[in-house]
């Protein structure tokens, strides 16, 4: 029964966009939290992914009672519910280990880091 | 089921938050100050529990407030305080990574294009084993907490597994500053 027009997917469109902006931030943005952030964008999207197919027009929240008798996938709700935690773990590991480059470099900006990377490796090259 | 055009509204009230999201996001790319940006991301996660209670997800929406929108802010907040508050201004335009996203969204649209419609009852996913799960077998009203604990339960254990990583590396570096900081 799949029509495949904009409208009907028009949650999956959204997916992508989200997908695709939280790569962008990723790869385009040079500091360090801006790229976590886009991380975490990236993961946000995966929870669209998985919960708007498990959606039924007219159904309700998958808590059994007996007035109703269509309810929303649960399955999708169960994986997601552990992908969130494991988000936030993500994200604050790497929140530590931008501390620590923060510590050791002086900066989050990865531009600032790489040049002093290669100044340094410079100096060493022209001191042996 | 119930009400005629229930369907219809439930849509509307979903693409238009839907529509929100894409909105902030774009506000969130061109955003420079750090602490705008974890505020818009703050009410970003915020918008989408209203799309998860918008899709049935309470659950998942209760998580995602709690956890997406208050801790990952307090922890990027607590990292900002550590670093300097204001992005750089990148010198180059970034065409490539612009084209590689655009490139990779195109490609993703055109797959999901070939997926069930939104909604569709007879998707597969509604045909194969959330049936079972709905039949109330374990006897909690709640079928996410059913699933969780009694069909599901060592997803929870990889969980508990990577969010102790998670701790464990956490510790391990802040705890080395620590003692670097003690013998200066």
């Amino acid at each position: 029964m799949s029509s495949g027009g904009v409208i009907e997917h028009f949650s999956y469109i959204v997916t992508v966009f989200l997908m695709v902006a939280g790569l962008f931030i990723v790869i385009a943005r040079g500091n360090l939290i801006k790229k976590l952030i886009g991380l975490s964008i990236f993961q946000t999207s995966v929870y669209l992914l998985y919960i708007a197919p498990g959606k039924l027009l007219g159904g309700t929240a998958p808590i059994l009672a007996p007035q109703y008798s269509i309810y929303s996938n649960p399955l999708p709700h169960v994986l997601i519910l552990t992908a969130i935690v494991v988000g936030v773990a993500t994200l604050a590991l790497g929140l530590a280990l931008a501390v620590r480059i923060r510590e050791a470099y002086g900066t989050i900006e990865e531009d600032e880091i790489v040049a002093r990377d290669n100044a340094i490796e410079d100096a060493e090259g022209a001191g042996s | 089921m119930g009400r005629p055009g229930g369907g219809i509204i439930e849509t509307i009230i979903i693409n238009v938050l839907l529509v929100f999201m894409v909105l902030l996001v774009l506000a969130l790319i061109r955003t420079r100050n750090l602490f705008a940006v974890i505020v818009l991301s703050g009410l970003y996660s915020f918008l989408m529990a209203t799309v998860l209670v918008a899709l049935d997800a309470v659950d998942v929406a209760m998580t995602e407030a709690a956890v997406g929108a208050g801790v990952s802010t307090v922890l990027l907040l607590g990292a900002l305080n550590l670093c300097k508050s204001e992005e750089a201004k990148t010198a180059k335009r970034p065409w490539l990574p612009l084209a590689l996203s655009a490139t990779t969204g195109v490609l993703l649209i055109y797959g999901a294009m070939g997926l069930p419609d939104f909604a569709d009852p007879q998707a597969p996913i509604h045909q194969h084993v959330a049936p079972r799960y709905l039949q109330n077998e374990v006897d909690i009203p709640n079928v996410v907490t059913a699933v969780l604990a009694s069909f599901r339960g060592y997803d929870t254990l990889g969980e508990t597994t990577v969010v102790f990583t998670a701790g464990a590396g956490i510790i391990a570096l802040l705890r080395r500053r620590k003692r670097d900081t003690d013998a200066k």
